[in-house]
């Protein structure tokens, strides 16, 4: 299989399958937890679960502050991570290319220094969050396999994807190679570790959110 | 034909000034990226080459790689270096017909076996014992076998000949081939495109007439002189992709702007060639210069690697589909084992049993 024919497999066939095992894991994921069956609670609603439930997935967006005086560094560099992680997959102009061809429509790319400066910043944070998960004693012991391996499944795609776009290493046949089969890999063991919180976390926030509510409790 | 004479002889009767013929080699010395002093190597070489026998064969084609040797770049020096060799049988271009072309082609096989270049333009057939095309009788895969066997080297020019090309296209009904699938034993140097550019033919010749050999390839056997950098890596709208600015459509402000056509389907970044600098029609210009995007025809199996209009990043098959069907199959298995939990909780319940989540399904 020469170089042309790989990516040509990644584009199509490559492709259709990691988006098969990423849809059909996150379904199954995300349905099975709903669906799990709780138990009635036979006492008197004080309050709404809806409500209280919606609230709490968007409040637990913003930086709690007693979290942050405990953990800045954590908070920050999570912070930064995640926003430039964002901000690189959905504004980048060809990965709105990409979602247009898939869903039929698109929006406007954000300039390409902002992106340039999101992928850098984020990319350095996931540096920074390794370097302090192993040398801090707690988190060192806390981590396992999966978190180094879910570190690296998110790490290969953002490094990738900057060698791409700026030209460094190989030749963009090579790298646009390497970028897919990173982010293939990514779809593919998302739904099986904890990276699926790239769902549940909203699911979980709104549980959380709509217990409290039941019990008439701000959430 | 017989007259092998030397180069430079045939320079000198056909009138081409030594002046005009240094000007040459200096551009295929920078063309091919040798250094300065090889000008002059190439220059002393070529005058006291003989002209070796070429025997060109046309198989599964469209004849656009004969065009664009014979019209883009004539005429020019390029076009009479060209005719400085032996061209002992080309069925396009050749006077003779019938038996008396298919004798020349023995004779130059016969006389300067081991020393003759083969050129082969188009794919080979092979379904059917290679009966879709047949060149006086005989199926291309046996006139192929057949000149491979004396041939210095065989020069495959075009896609086609290449990898395969239109041909070879799903569900290639014909069972095309590449030339390099079915000789195993000779140097092959492909010179891909669709057609390639004749200064990379020309360019090749003349580095197999200077030193004797194949110049310098690159994986898929294209000289690295030529095939060694992307459309992209050279194209004059490459500072557009690196600040992020594209045309949208054909005709918008971006695309009068002359900004980077890749969301057009430009396919420049993973297409090897030497278009952007050696460009086409005695330098007029390339694709891209036209507004239309690269299509990637010197890379393999570009026919069948998606739409001419399809951005680099958007996949090549339908995702959307295929998604709906796994998150279908994903609800449904979810719904199922969840039902199957909750029948496994009653039972337990029933029977005044623990039930752990290890029991249930995850």
């Amino acid at each position: 299989m020469n170089p042309q024919e790989l990516l040509h497999w990644l584009r199509g066939t490559g492709l259709q399958l990691a988006a098969a095992v990423f849809v059909l894991g996150m379904t199954y994921r995300m349905l099975h937890l709903a669906l799990l069956g709780r138990k009635k609670n036979l006492a008197a609603a004080r309050g709404a679960e809806w409500g209280p439930g919606l609230r709490t997935v968007w409040r637990r967006s913003f930086v709690m502050p007693e979290l942050s005086a405990r953990g800045k560094f954590t908070v920050i560099a999570g912070y930064t991570f995640h926003l430039g992680f964002f901000v690189t997959l959905f504004f980048l102009s060809q990965h709105i290319d990409m979602l247009r061809a898939v869903f039929g429509f698109g929006w406007t790319a954000l300039p390409r220094s902002a992106i340039d400066i999101a992928a850098i910043l984020s990319l350095a944070a996931l540096i920074a969050l390794l370097v302090h998960r192993y040398i801090d004693p707690v988190k060192r012991m806390l981590s396992g396999f999966e978190d180094y391996l879910s570190w690296l499944l998110t790490f290969l795609p953002l490094l990738t994807g900057f060698m791409l776009l700026r030209g460094i290493g190989f030749d963009y046949t090579m790298l646009l190679i390497l970028h897919l089969l990173s982010v293939e890999l990514l779809m593919v063991a998302a739904p099986f570790t904890k990276l699926a919180h790239m769902f549940s976390t909203f699911s979980a926030r709104w549980y959380n959110g709509a217990v409290a509510g039941f019990k008439g409790v701000k959430a | 034909m017989n007259e092998h004479e030397t180069l430079g002889a045939r320079l000198a009767q056909q009138g081409i000034s030594r002046r005009a013929f240094l000007k040459f080699c200096a551009a295929m010395t920078t063309m091919m990226a040798l250094p300065p002093g090889a000008a002059t190597a190439i220059a002393e070489t070529l005058l006291k080459a003989k002209r070796p026998s070429v025997i060109w064969l046309s198989f599964q084609e469209c004849t656009g790689c004969t065009e664009s040797l014979t019209r883009s770049h004539s005429p020019t020096l390029e076009s009479l270096i060209f005719d400085m060799i032996s061209l002992d049988y080309h069925h396009t271009l050749q006077a003779a017909s019938g038996f008396g072309a298919e004798k020349s082609r023995e004779d130059a096989m016969k006389d300067f076996f081991g020393n003759y270049l083969l050129l082969v333009d188009g794919s080979i057939p092979l379904n059917e014992g290679g009966v879709y095309s047949t060149i006086a009788g005989r199926t291309n895969l046996d006139l192929l076998q057949e000149a491979a066997k004396g041939a210095a080297a065989i020069v495959a020019v075009g896609s086609c000949a290449s990898f395969g090309g239109l041909p070879m296209a799903n569900p290639n009904p014909t069972g095309a081939v590449a030339v390099s699938d079915i000789v195993k034993d000779k140097p092959i140097i492909n010179i891909s495109g669709c057609p390639p550019i004749p200064a990379v033919i020309t360019g090749v010749l003349a580095h197999y007439l200077t030193f004797g050999e194949l110049p310098a390839l690159d994986e898929l056997g294209r000289p690295q002189a030529f095939y060694g950098e992307t459309i992209h890596d050279r194209c004059y709208r490459r500072p557009f992709y690196d600040q992020g600015k594209f045309a949208k459509t054909f005709d918008d402000e971006g695309a009068r702007n002359g900004w980077c056509l890749y969301e057009l389907g430009c396919k420049g970044p993973t297409t090897h060639n030497a278009c952007a600098t050696t460009k086409w029609n005695g330098g007029a210009g390339f694709p891209i210069e036209a507004g239309h995007g690269c299509l990637g025809c010197s890379e393999p199996n570009f026919w069948d690697a998606g739409s001419f209009y399809t951005p680099l990043a958007a996949p090549t098959a339908n995702i959307a589909a295929v998604a709906g069907a796994a998150a279908l199959i994903g609800a449904g298995a979810a719904v199922a084992l969840s039902a199957a939990d909750r029948a496994k909780k009653k039972k337990k319940q029933q029977a005044h049993e623990k039930l752990s989540v290890k029991d249930l399904g995850n």
